[in-house]
């Protein structure tokens, strides 16, 4: 990646859940940290978030569900990124997540899972950590 | 009755000496700790409170009598010394077997109304085989498909005794059609079904999102209801007219208190265009706050919404049964103050949240429980926040006499400027065109987003303290908290209880039901003709399910598309 391109990450909400206060809070910080933040609004399928991702060339994807349905939406976009043989975007997710279930998340590929809580400094810095396109 | 003029000129001369000599010795020996002196909201909060901060306050204008106008001090000559508030747990998950073992779990234990959380498809108008279901069947609330549902979901419960209320709005109407059709079934007239809709729609699109069509028809929709009460269903309460979620998305609670009562003057002008006269239906308007961690700031939120929509509703809308100036209100402890680090400390938060709603004059609590940063709640952390509003009215005495606060210099101020900004807010509302028209413009949405992002970064400076986020964080901190699964068995369970169900109903009755439905949607001038409630109803009854209701009138009117706003 060139030196005067900004990092860019898409902040997604996929499934039905319309509790957005923490995507927009992110997406914010985000912006705020000099990133480029595309947000896709509400009520994304996986295919959307995916296809979005590609089309838009983007480094990152944080993925936000508060809704109970991350361990169906989560590893369902994992899955769809491998399918397209996209393999260097880094997925990070947050939300009301047990932790029994960040460890699964984790083992399919998703890289950080935040709960309520977490710092946005932190997210952000994992992400400028972590990036796996250089 | 207000202050005497000359003794406030002495009050103040006695004040500026007490500041030059008690005060300034104080504070050059022992100087104050260098935190902010600001509510949860970040408005700013002064050393003390005299007379001199409430000067006009005027007691019988202002404060009244409970019971009586303004409604100050409550809605009840008695509060509590008359009954307590209903103790009701919002509570719903995986199929409506399991939710109906859970409130009669919970009635036993000693709650006093129900209160309905649906799943998400149902929510949001998709059947649990709509591939927009997948993940969330269950979840969030009970999976309630159809009719078919409903009737195990209330299987055995004294709906002639308790009241229901029902968390649901964009699909709000099928959803009061069914519990109608279910009370049919149990022989309970419609004059002795008594309950609550949440139907607040213009609150989806400022804060819960849980919208679907565009804003005129949802309007349409919501007022069609509210007819279909005010002519049959004299206990019902066709709204619940909601702060709770805008708070919840990150409002301040001067904003909460504004844009809600924004959203109420809005339905009380669509109930009068849509012919009704206000006394008619304003009595069964209701409201919904948040409780959140600011004690005082929350009771003045309360006292000064009584107040500001009891003048409303008399001054602007000539209402004249006192009925219609009553806010009547629900409440529920924030959901967004819990922390995911230290859960059982969220017991302490609930308690204290739940006290200011207490001691605010509410008529129903919900209680959050304190495994809810991670997923709905077991049945042990249900019953301890159950246990909490028992102690609260049981044990500490706060109950023994109405309003304990009224008269506190501090909340009498705070109250008063609950009241004064919240009027700066309806004012500019007005100038935008009315809350429909902000609404379209973004207005309250941005205002709370960045509400919502002031509040994360003053977090993250520490400027506010979380206990276990920000301050006394525990590293070694293992979280051995119980968490509530939901069965993933469960959506092919709906799946093919749905496929049963299309297969065996009465397909003439179904198809004359949704023709007459769709005629109606596409009707042009039925507004507030009590049109739709009456057709939605007997789809119920022919076993249409919420995705085929919903889905109609998607097609009849379209879906509606939000501004992203950051």
């Amino acid at each position: 990646m060139s030196n005067d391109r900004k990092i860019r990450v898409l902040i997604a909400k996929p499934g039905l859940d319309g509790h957005d206060r923490g995507a927009k809070v992110i997406a914010r910080a985000f912006r705020d940290a000099g990133f480029e933040v595309i947000y896709t609004g509400l009520r994304q399928t996986p295919e959307m978030i995916v296809s979005a991702a590609i089309q838009e060339d983007v480094d990152a994807i944080g993925l936000s569900c508060l809704s109970g349905a991350h361990m169906h939406l989560f590893p369902k976009v994992m899955e769809l990124l491998k399918a397209k043989g996209v393999d260097d975007i880094l997925v990070f997710g947050g939300g009301t997540i047990p932790d029994e279930d960040i460890s699964k998340l984790k083992s399919c590929g998703v890289a950080e899972v935040y709960t309520p809580g977490a710092s946005t400094q932190d997210a952000i810095a994992f992400v400028r950590d972590n990036l796996t396109r250089k | 009755m207000t202050f005497d003029p000359e003794e406030l000129k002495r009050l103040e001369k006695e004040k500026a000496r007490w500041e030059q000599q008690t005060l300034g010795s104080h504070l050059e020996r022992a100087p104050e700790r260098s935190d902010p002196f600001t509510t949860v909201s970040g408005k700013p909060i002064r050393r003390l409170y005299t007379p001199l901060d409430v000067p006009n306050l005027d007691y019988p204008e202002d404060l009244g009598f409970p019971g009586e106008y303004p409604f100050t001090r409550g809605v009840q000559p008695t509060m509590y010394r008359g009954r307590f508030w209903t103790m009701r747990q919002y509570s719903g998950f995986g199929s409506a077997e399991e939710t109906n073992r859970r409130y009669r779990y919970l009635l036993e234990q000693g709650q006093m109304g129900l209160s309905v959380a649906f799943h998400l498809p149902t929510l949001m108008g998709y059947d649990s085989d709509h591939p927009m279901a997948a993940g969330e069947v269950g979840k969030c609330g009970a999976a309630i498909d159809s009719l078919q549902d409903m009737e195990v979901l209330f299987r055995g419960l004294p709906l002639d005794k308790v009241t229901t209320s029902m968390t649901i709005t964009s699909t709000a109407a099928v959803a009061w059609a069914m519990y109608i059709a279910v009370c049919e079934q149990m022989g309970i007239a419609y004059d002795r079904i008594g309950g609550t809709l949440q139907n607040d729609i213009l609150k989806e699109y400022i804060a819960q999102k849980e919208y679907i069509f565009p804003l005129k028809p949802s309007l349409r929709l919501v007022t069609d209801t509210i007819v279909f009460g005010s002519r049959h269903f004299p206990k019902w309460n066709t709204i619940s007219i909601s702060g709770y979620h805008i708070r919840e998305a990150g409002a301040t609670a001067l904003q909460e208190l504004a844009f809600t009562i924004a959203d109420g003057i809005t339905y009380v002008e669509e109930g009068i265009r849509a012919g009704l006269d206000v006394d008619e239906f304003a009595p069964r308007l209701s409201f919904f706050w948040d409780i959140h961690n600011d004690l005082f700031e929350e009771i003045a939120k309360f006292r000064a919404a009584r107040r500001l929509w009891a003048r409303l509703m008399r001054e602007r809308f000539k209402a004249k049964h006192p009925r219609s100036w009553m806010l009547r209100t629900h409440s529920q402890t924030a959901g967004v103050s819990l922390t995911a680090q230290q859960p059982y400390v969220n017991v302490a938060r609930v308690a204290l949240q739940a006290l200011a709603g207490v001691l605010g004059g509410t008529q129903s609590l919900h209680t959050n429980s304190m495994d809810e940063a991670y997923a709905l709640p077991t049945q042990e952390a249900v019953t301890i926040a159950l246990r909490t509003q028992q102690v609260i009215a049981h044990e500490t005495g706060v109950t023994n006499t109405v309003d304990p606060l009224a008269g506190s210099y501090f909340v009498e101020a705070l109250t008063n400027e609950m009241e004064e900004g919240a009027l700066e807010y309806l004012r500019r509302i007005q100038e935008l065109g009315g809350m429909v028209r902000a609404i379209e413009l973004g207005f309250p949405q941005q205002e709370i987003a960045n509400s919502a992002y002031a509040y994360q970064r003053a977090v993250e400076r520490e400027e506010k303290v979380i206990v276990g986020v920000n301050r006394f964080v525990d590293e070694t901190e293992q979280r051995p908290i119980p968490i509530l699964v939901i069965d993933e068995a469960l959506q092919q369970r709906q799946v093919e209880r749905l496929a049963l169900l299309r297969k065996s109903r009465d397909k003439d009755r179904w198809n004359r039901a949704m023709d007459d439905l769709r005629a109606a949607a596409l009707g042009n001038d039925p507004w507030g003709k009590d049109l739709l409630m009456p057709r939605i109803l007997e789809a119920v009854k022919a076993y249409a399910t919420v995705g085929e209701i919903i889905g109609l009138l998607r097609e009849a009117w379209g879906e509606y598309t939000e501004l992203n706003i950051i």
